[in-house]
């Protein structure tokens, strides 16, 4: 059965590099980036982009409300 | 078409569907607490939750002195900043006044079970019909991680750094298995929110807490342990696995009333 | 037809404050105020208007009440007694710092510490040069007899809310306690919150309406660009307050040589010490601060010039004194006579200190 996919946008200027979200993800699809943001923190972004099913964990843990995110269902 | 491997992000943001984003409750601004505090978190279910119940523009917030007394800049409500301590009192002002709408405080351990302590017991006492969100990071976080009264035993900070000795300041004070004690008091329940299932469930108790106020019930006390990385001197995730070992036997999770 | 009742001091203003359409009361048992609380739980105002009673568990508590119903655009008032009104300081200067209309009744007793339970003027210091931290002021008003007590209570309320500042009645234990006729005002219907918006500005926290930001009430400002700003702000309302609110009572001033100050108690027994003097040949003036802040020192400055000496007379080790003296300006001598402990001065007491220090010297 082809499994639901999901993608993340995070406000990269707004994180602040907690690295909560990269351990909460069930699938391991975030890193924190070697890049840093406005505020010098490494931002988290989707490595793994693939690996995401859109299973909002990340978000529900992030204590700053910089992700978003949108689910796929598999088409019949 | 299998559409596993030709999917991009973008494709799946521009054909799926949203399935989070930040509630409208919450301002703009970036909130001032540290990276990977829970405060935010609270926050942000707190206001998921009045969003929910669409009690946004009847809802009143109290954020007394402490990290989130700032939270007035977070929360898109109308809220009052209260003297250290006094939130649960100005909070019965307003909703002796406003019998019909909705009031909550949002105190931190230092605020509620130390120099709050009075207020604390009495506003739950007289059953006032309102929510107490009371985050307990067992340190006093905004003045720079003093011991406070859940400070655990041996737990260090800037005013015990040889850890707390309780012979010389007595035992964490477990003040929210006190107000279960306490009839006016309806619902009693201790929260966290550093896994996702537990953000789930801190967000439901919330919930809970205002349809307890909704139908003029009592009071609800929700109590979120909460982690406080700068005042632990701990990386975020580091807080979160000390809070479990450490935090959670001494208090732990679940509904005590209610 | 006016509706006349012989009445304690204390009992008046709580029965002013019903009528004043007041929406809430909070406070605390302490001797010589407690008949405030106690007739506001007898008289049930919930049936009559809907206003609030409630006792809190501390004077910290009842200011902190007043706080949060005050910043919803509320009548509120809260009342104690001196070892009370110092619990309260805090409370007040954030309700001063947050700009919220509020009434806060100070039935002073004898000081320091528990003191005493009898009648004092000790705590104007506390009252006019600001008892809690920061630069703030109160409107105090300082009632001499019941009928004050039951007025003073809606122009409270007028001038809390026009300048939305807490107001503070300066009462002692004798006027507190003391029964006299009073004439009581009119029930006045209590404002809806549309009607405080329309008369006062939208400020209360009242529920974040649709189309508009949300309100903050804070006396919190961290960026200190801006507190810097909060506080020109204050001080130009003082300054409006100082030139429009000045409140005071002349008797016997036209051809006296000689001027009495006092407020309050002090200023009832002053009234004898005039006719007292008058048969012994020595013509004394009164002036009787009603507001004691913004204080009437143009009119204090102005009397002095007509007369040989000034002696105010306080229950107290001298205080508002020292601003007479700021008022006169050296022109004139300004000695003070007071009882303090709870122990009132008599009539000839005052003369006879008159005597010693202005005209004997």
């Amino acid at each position: 059965m082809a499994k639901v996919r999901g993608a993340i946008v995070v406000d990269t200027e707004r994180c602040k590099g907690c690295n909560l979200c990269v351990v909460a993800c069930p699938t391991n699809v975030i890193a924190l980036h070697k890049e840093v943001n406005g505020k010098g923190y490494n931002y988290a972004y989707p490595l793994n982009h693939d690996a995401c099913t859109g299973c909002v964990s990340c978000a529900t843990v992030c204590p700053d409300a910089v992700i978003t995110v949108y689910r796929l269902k598999p088409s019949k | 078409m299998s559409d596993s491997t030709i999917l991009t992000p973008q494709d799946i943001i521009e054909r799926g569907e949203l399935v989070f984003k930040k509630t409208a409750l919450l301002t703009d601004n970036i909130m001032s607490y540290c990276p990977g505090c829970g405060h935010g978190v609270a926050h942000r279910i707190t206001m998921e939750v009045l969003e929910e119940m669409g009690i946004g523009d009847q809802t009143i917030g109290v954020a007394p002195v402490g990290c989130s007394v700032l939270a007035y800049e977070f929360m898109n409500i109308d809220m009052q900043q209260a003297a250290h301590g006094r939130a649960p009192a100005v909070a019965t002002g307003i909703k002796r006044v406003y019998p019909d709408k909705y009031v909550f405080t949002y105190q931190g351990d230092g605020d509620l079970a130390a120099i709050g302590t009075a207020e604390t017991i009495h506003a739950c006492n007289r059953g006032e019909n309102i929510v107490i969100i009371f985050i307990n990071n067992g340190i006093y976080g905004m003045t720079g991680g003093q011991m406070a009264p859940t400070t655990l035993p041996g737990m260090k900070s800037s005013t015990s750094p040889f850890g707390r000795d309780v012979q010389m300041m007595g035992h964490p004070l477990k003040i929210t298995e006190m107000i279960a004690q306490l009839p006016g008091v309806v619902y009693v329940t201790r929260q966290a929110v550093h896994k996702p299932a537990l953000v789930n469930r801190a967000k439901k108790a919330i919930r809970k807490g205002f349809e307890i106020q909704k139908e003029k019930k009592g009071l609800a006390f929700i109590e979120i342990v909460s982690n406080c990385n700068s005042g632990w001197k701990m990386t975020p995730v580091n807080s979160n696995i000390w809070l479990e070992e450490n935090m959670l036997p001494f208090f732990p999770l679940g509904d005590i009333k209610g | 037809m006016e509706e006349i009742k012989l009445m304690k001091g204390n009992e008046a203003i709580a029965e002013a404050l019903i009528r004043a359409g007041a929406d809430a009361y909070f406070g605390y048992p302490i001797t010589p105020q407690s008949e405030i609380l106690e007739y506001l739980m007898t008289e049930e105002p919930y049936k009559r208007t809907g206003m609030v009673v409630l006792q809190a568990e501390s004077e910290i508590a009842a200011i902190n009440m007043v706080y949060g119903a005050g910043a919803c655009g509320k009548k509120v008032m809260t009342s104690s007694s001196s070892p009370g009104i110092s619990l309260k300081q805090e409370g007040i200067s954030y309700i001063a710092g947050s700009e919220i209309p509020c009434l806060i009744v100070n039935v002073v007793r004898g000081g320091p510490g528990l003191g005493t339970i009898q009648p004092s003027q000790s705590d104007y210091f506390q009252s006019v040069k600001g008892g809690g931290h920061g630069d703030y002021r109160l409107i105090v008003l300082a009632p001499a007899s019941v009928q004050e007590m039951a007025d003073f209570v809606q122009l409270s309320f007028d001038m809390a809310f026009k300048y939305r500042n807490p107001v503070l009645i300066l009462s002692d234990g004798l006027i507190g306690q003391m029964m006299e006729k009073v004439i009581l005002p009119p029930q006045q219907e209590r404002l809806t919150d549309e009607e405080v918006e329309k008369r006062y500005g939208s400020w209360a926290t009242v529920g974040k309406k649709a189309g508009r930001e949300r309100n903050i009430i804070t006396s919190l400002e961290l960026k200190s660009e801006r507190q810097e700003k909060h506080n020109h702000k204050l001080q130009a309302k003082y300054r409006e307050i100082e030139k429009n609110e000045v409140r005071f009572e002349k008797i016997n001033c036209e051809n006296a040589d000689y001027l009495l100050v006092a407020f309050g108690s002090s200023a009832r027994i002053c009234q004898k010490t005039i006719q007292l003097g008058k048969a012994k040949g020595i013509n004394i003036g009164l002036i009787r601060p009603i507001t004691l802040w913004p204080f009437p020192s143009e009119e204090i400055n102005k009397a002095a010039d007509k007369v040989k000496g000034i002696l105010t007379v306080e229950m107290n080790a001298g205080q508002m004194v020292e601003d007479v003296r700021l008022a006169v300006n050296g022109k004139r001598k300004v000695e003070h006579f007071g009882r303090y402990g709870g122990m009132i001065p008599s009539p000839d007491e005052v003369l006879t200190a008159l005597e010693q220090k202005l005209i004997g010297g």
